[in-house]
């Protein structure tokens, strides 16, 4: 029971940073129909980021780690984002109302640059970063009679499932509630449309890829303050992991995104926890792919109806 | 704003309406809608040089933290260094040549957006090139195997320090090729996204890997062996998954090459783990050994051995199976088969209201296609002779679709010339090893937005009543997920 | 065939499509959650003749058509396809309690195309389609659009495939025969000096004269025409006339239609339904229809209370008719069949 909750609590901190990845993947897909290969190294690209600026911040003598964390979390979000910027205007915008495949091509493409410019400029070796939030809340006591162990809720889960919890809910609403939010959902509806009612759609897709960066980058951060090790191929996994989450949610689905990377999360903590380490991506795949062939359009996407 | 010349010739021959609605759907493609361009205020040299500036100042947000600041592991944690030279050459580097580009490609900018020079760029890009390949595309063709036939007698001649090199480079280049058009096959023609091609080459190489492993079987009965073996692991995956959409197949494609290659890398009793499978035998020469000996061919022959002679076999194998693969591929775009899939690709709705029976169509599409993926995977384990789950990661898959999509989706050429140029050029970087996936990435992305329809872009059709015209590819559909 | 007129007060004689219908839909409905797109339809198509599906915009006649065509699975109803003389309604009977999707004996074979994929409707059941936005397979010229559509026919004379790749006597004889046909029908639609254009390259119009020609190509019993004749010109449209006429005429297909120009409907149609609502409205000749009160309330729209008395009226006509047809399960007066 012990070990199954603590399972649990690992399960979720690790989908909640699928989830806010996913959200990437699913709102671009939701509004340009592309898969964003790229999205995945975004991700690595704001966890180094963040890495950095951490140096920084100690080097210079900052010592609170709140403030510390929240500038962190700020500028690895701002220049993170510049760079989903940039990858959309060089890869993709060119490419807008092309084939399907040459944009996927191009994200391809860009997803090797990325790897390989910060393989070049920062080096191949991991880069390990001691535990900088230590201590938690104990929840169960562990006993030794009966073969009990300690269930530990550590501070560094609550902030991420916290953080998770608050994003997902201010980005539900932006898409919800504001004059963005509507573009969006236009321009997913009808691009060509949106435009000829004075939409921006360049800029809305623009946003789209900047929103996304953006949550790739806290998800970076709290990969980095979680795992404590990032190397310049991160990006894959998560990014294939995240993507899984997507489709498996329903793709275009914000809610479903986040469900999707609890699933995946969840899974993966599962089957490591009591059948194999090696075999946990086997698993989240194989129940992505049972999951779409019976429900074809994942767990909240709006079934498809075929126009004849 | 919609230049004929870029639509193409293909309509030459059409009506004049066909030809108006043509150029409002190309027109439709092109640029924002008028509203969103900002008027031309400043001069042009202002303009460049604040656009340049803008360049220069987004590159230096990119670099900042990747160029300017270095995280190396040092004694005791991490270490920081800064090597603001570096980033300020770069950032120079991004303004100047941001100017130039725009100096040289966008010119004044017009009202349209695009420059004269732009647009000439755009009209010489277009299908022109791809017109003389397609009507010389059967000269093209023998002249391409008449040089691939003498290649390596070519190099034995010529350059006789390096010709083991230069044969590996050919059994390389070669090997995409093959990968290439059996992928082809299924993104081509059948227009479906399979994402995760590698697996059904690494099911072909550990197929005979270990076939010679436990039954010590010899290369020529393995190999339809093994193209069987992954042609029944195309079937196995493709008979839940073809139902779904273009994008999820896409996805679950790529799953299934990952979990494919978690398997071999965690199987260790079977498959060796992640130290492989060593000691695969060479092919035979019917039944003859190519190594040192008087027994084996060359002694037989009475020549000296000479490994490069080993290396001009493998050669010859690898340019038979891929003309095998060729031919196949040819044959079956001319048969109702090849035309179905082709059919699928462009309506798959339309296919089901004309009886065709899509799952099974394209069940054969993806099972043809792992086969020859199969073939080669057992070639690569011969030629190797040994493998381990390295080989077969995602950037392989990604590595033959973007040999597909750049050469042209469905076109046997393209993928040559998309071969040669990406395999042959990114060995020629081999002294920029650092550098050289940055630009082989990099490469892909210009290629595509230089050419989205890829090198090759046109269509040859399989049946021709009167006269053969290419189809240009614009009017071609691309598959799932329209 | 079939012109007489249908008076409410004195049902006559009954109607050649009630007698030897090719096509039969029984309580058909069809809801979509909580829509309902066709709610109890049951009409009969003729055999040999062109029957229009006509009805205000929404009234679900493409659903009809998506339903017998296969691509949507109808809530309910039993959609009947008999190929050669009537099947007796006994025969029906005993192939619905079988729960098998088709039969075969030596009055014919009969389809329950409700039970059958799309792709064996077209390939068993012998209904072929067309579509309301074209689906042509705009990358293919003209021609090889025309093979696709007899793959079937080619793919077994190949063997399945094995055949054709070692080329073989028999299925280069089965090409040549293919091609033949493709050039056919490519005469008749007027399409064979553009045989080797792609198909999206021709205008609209040729576009719908090349979907009917595919569609021809498959052979079909039944051909179901989806908004033949929209978006085209005048002449356009009398020349679709004379080539559904002469499909009728030369091949014996029986033609069922979707179509919004009355001119059409009027001039051709042996044989209209009315939808309006997912519901049969009226159903009878040309003629009949034209002058039918809840038909023109429906186009036109009037009071509630004057629909619905209309629809009283046309339900009471139908089912009177529909019963007629039942109770008189006669021979078949049609000899013309496969062509």
């Amino acid at each position: 029971m012990e070990y199954f909750v603590q399972q649990l609590i690992n399960g979720v901190t690790l989908g909640s940073i699928y989830g806010l990845i996913a959200i990437g993947y699913t709102m671009v897909y939701g509004i340009i129909g592309m898969i964003n290969f790229a999205h995945g190294d975004i991700f690595m690209v704001g966890a180094f980021i963040a890495l950095t600026v951490f140096l920084i911040m100690l080097a210079i003598g900052v010592t609170a780690l709140p403030l510390i964390l929240l500038i962190v979390l700020i500028v690895a979000m701002l220049f993170t984002s510049v760079w989903g910027w940039a990858v959309e205007r060089i890869a993709y915008r060119p490419l807008r109302g092309s084939f399907r495949l040459a944009p996927l091509i191009t994200a391809i493409g860009m997803s090797i640059a990325l790897q390989n410019f910060v393989q070049l400029t920062q080096g191949a070796r991991v880069k390990p970063l001691p535990p900088q939030i230590q201590g938690g809340v104990t929840l169960m006591q562990g006993d030794a009679e009966t073969g009990a162990i300690v269930v530990q809720l550590s501070y560094m889960q609550i902030i991420i499932i916290v953080t998770t919890v608050v994003l997902m809910t201010a980005f539900s609403l932006l898409i919800a509630k504001t004059e963005l939010g509507r573009a969006q959902r236009a321009c997913e509806q009808d691009p060509k449309m949106a435009s000829l009612l004075g939409v921006n759609v360049d800029r809305t897709i623009s946003l789209t890829f900047v929103m996304g960066a953006a949550l790739a980058a806290v998800a970076g951060v709290m990969f980095l303050l979680y795992y404590g090790v990032i190397d310049f191929y991160i990006g894959f996994l998560a990014g294939v992991k995240a993507f899984t989450a997507a489709v498996l949610g329903g793709i275009g689905s914000l809610p479903g995104a986040m469900l999707g990377g609890l699933a995946i999360g969840l899974i993966e903590t599962f089957w490591s926890g009591y059948f194999s380490v090696e075999y946990k991506d086997v698993a989240a795949f194989s129940i992505l792919a049972i999951t779409l062939i019976f429900l074809p359009s994942g767990l909240l996407g709006k079934p498809e109806v075929e126009k004849v | 704003m919609a230049d004929i010349d870029k639509v193409g010739s293909a309509e030459e021959h059409q009506a004049p309406g066909a030809l108006v609605e043509w150029e409002q759907r190309v027109a439709g493609y092109q640029g924002e809608p008028p509203f969103v361009q900002e008027p031309e205020r400043d001069s042009a040299i202002v303009a460049a040089l604040k656009d340049a500036a803008i360049a220069a100042g987004i590159a230096a947000a990119l670099f900042l933290f990747f160029i300017g600041f270095r995280t190396d592991i040092d004694f005791g944690g991490l270490e920081l260094t800064t090597r603001w030279q570096a980033f300020a050459i770069s950032v120079i580097a991004v303004f100047f040549g941001r100017l130039l580009f725009r100096v040289l490609f966008w010119g004044p900018r017009q009202r349209g957006g695009r420059s004269l020079a732009a647009r000439a760029m755009a009209s010489r890009a277009g299908t022109p090139l791809s017109e003389r390949f397609s009507r010389h595309s059967g000269l093209f063709g023998s002249f391409a195997l008449a040089a691939a036939v003498l290649y390596p007698v070519i190099i034995l001649l010529a350059f006789p320090l390096k010709d083991k090199q230069f044969i590996d480079l050919g059994i390389l280049v070669l090997t995409y090729i093959m990968l290439g058009w059996g992928l082809n096959i299924v993104v081509g023609l059948a227009g479906l996204l399979d994402l995760g091609y590698v697996a059904f080459y690494a099911v072909g190489a550990y197929s005979f890997a270990l076939f010679a492993q436990y039954f010590e079987v010899g290369f020529w009965f393995a190999l339809p062996v093994a193209g069987l073996l992954a042609a029944f692991w195309g079937i196995i995956l493709g008979f839940p998954v073809l139902r779904l959409r273009g994008d999820y197949l896409a996805i679950v494609t790529l799953a299934f090459g990952e979990i494919i290659r978690v398997v071999l890398l965690n199987w260790y009793t079977f498959t060796g783990g992640p130290d492989g499978i060593s000691g695969i035998p060479d092919p035979t020469f019917f039944g003859l050994e190519f190594a040192r000996g008087d027994d084996n061919l060359p002694g037989l022959l009475g020549i000296k051995y000479d490994s490069a002679y080993k290396q001009a076999y493998f050669f010859y194998i690898i340019l038979a199976l891929a003309m095998v693969t060729n031919f196949v591929t040819m044959r079956l775009r001319r048969l109702p088969l090849g035309r179905a899939w082709e059919a699928l690709r462009e309506d798959e709705i339309a296919c089901r209201s004309l009886g065709i029976n899509t799952v099974n169509t394209k069940l054969t599409a993806f099972a043809i296609g792992a086969m020859f993926g199969g073939f080669a995977g057992s070639f690569f384990a011969t030629r190797q002779g040994f493998i381990s789950p390295e080989s077969f990661t995602f950037i392989e898959s990604a590595l033959i679709l973007a040999i597909v999509v750049l050469g042209g989706l469905g076109s046997q050429v393209g993928v040559v010339i998309a071969s040669i140029v990406m395999i042959g050029g990114f060995e020629l970087f081999r002294d920029l090893a650092e550098y050289r996936m940055l630009i082989f990435g990099l490469l892909m992305v210009i290629i595509m937005v230089w050419r989205p329809r890829g090198l090759i872009a046109t269509r040859d059709p399989s049946a021709v009543l009167k006269e053969r015209k290419s189809i240009s590819a614009d009017m071609v559909a691309q598959g799932e997920g329209h | 065939m079939a012109a007489e007129t249908l008076t409410a007060a004195e049902p006559a004689a009954p109607h050649g499509w009630d007698l030897d219908p090719v096509l039969t839909v029984e309580h058909l409905t069809m809801r979509f959650g909580g829509l309902v797109a066709v709610d109890d339809l049951s009409f009969n198509v003729g055999r040999g003749d062109i029957t229009a599906l006509i009805g205000p915009n929404g009234a679900g006649k493409t659903t009809v058509f998506n339903c017998v065509t296969g691509f949507y699975k109808p809530t309910e109803g039993r959609i009947i396809m008999r190929h050669g003389k009537s099947a007796s309604e006994d025969a029906i009977r005993r192939l619905t309690e079988t729960g098998e999707p088709w039969s075969e004996s030596e009055d014919g074979a009969i389809f329950l195309l409700e039970r059958m994929p799309d792709f064996r409707i077209c390939k068993d059941a012998r209904v072929a389609r067309t579509f309301q936005n074209i689906r042509l397979f705009g990358g293919m010229t003209v021609l090889e659009n025309l093979l696709v559509a007899q793959h079937n026919v080619l793919m077994a004379a190949s063997n399945f495939t094995i055949g054709g790749i070692l080329n073989l006597p028999g299925f280069r004889a089965a090409r040549q025969a293919a091609i033949d046909k493709a050039v056919y029908w490519l005469e008749h639609t007027r399409l064979l000096e553009r045989a080797d254009v792609p198909a999206a390259g021709l205008p609209y119009g040729a576009q719908r004269r090349l979907e009917i020609a595919r569609a021809m190509c498959t052979e079909p019993h039944l051909l179901c025409l989806d908004e033949p004749a929209a978006g085209l010109n005048p002449r356009e449209t009398s020349e679709l006339n004379e080539l559904l006429e002469y499909i009728r005429g030369e091949h014996g297909t029986s033609v069922l239609l979707i179509e919004h120009d009355m001119g059409v409907v009027m001039e051709i149609s042996d044989h209209v339904v009315v939808l309006d609502y997912g519901e049969k409205i009226s159903d009878g000749s040309a003629e009949h229809v034209r002058n039918d009160p809840s038909v023109i309330a429906a186009y036109l729209g009037v009071e509630d209370e004057e629909v619905e008395a209309a629809e009283a009226a046309a339900r009471a006509a139908a089912s009177a008719a529909a019963a007629k047809g039942r109770a008189e399960n006669g021979p078949a007066e049609n000899g013309k069949d496969t062509p």
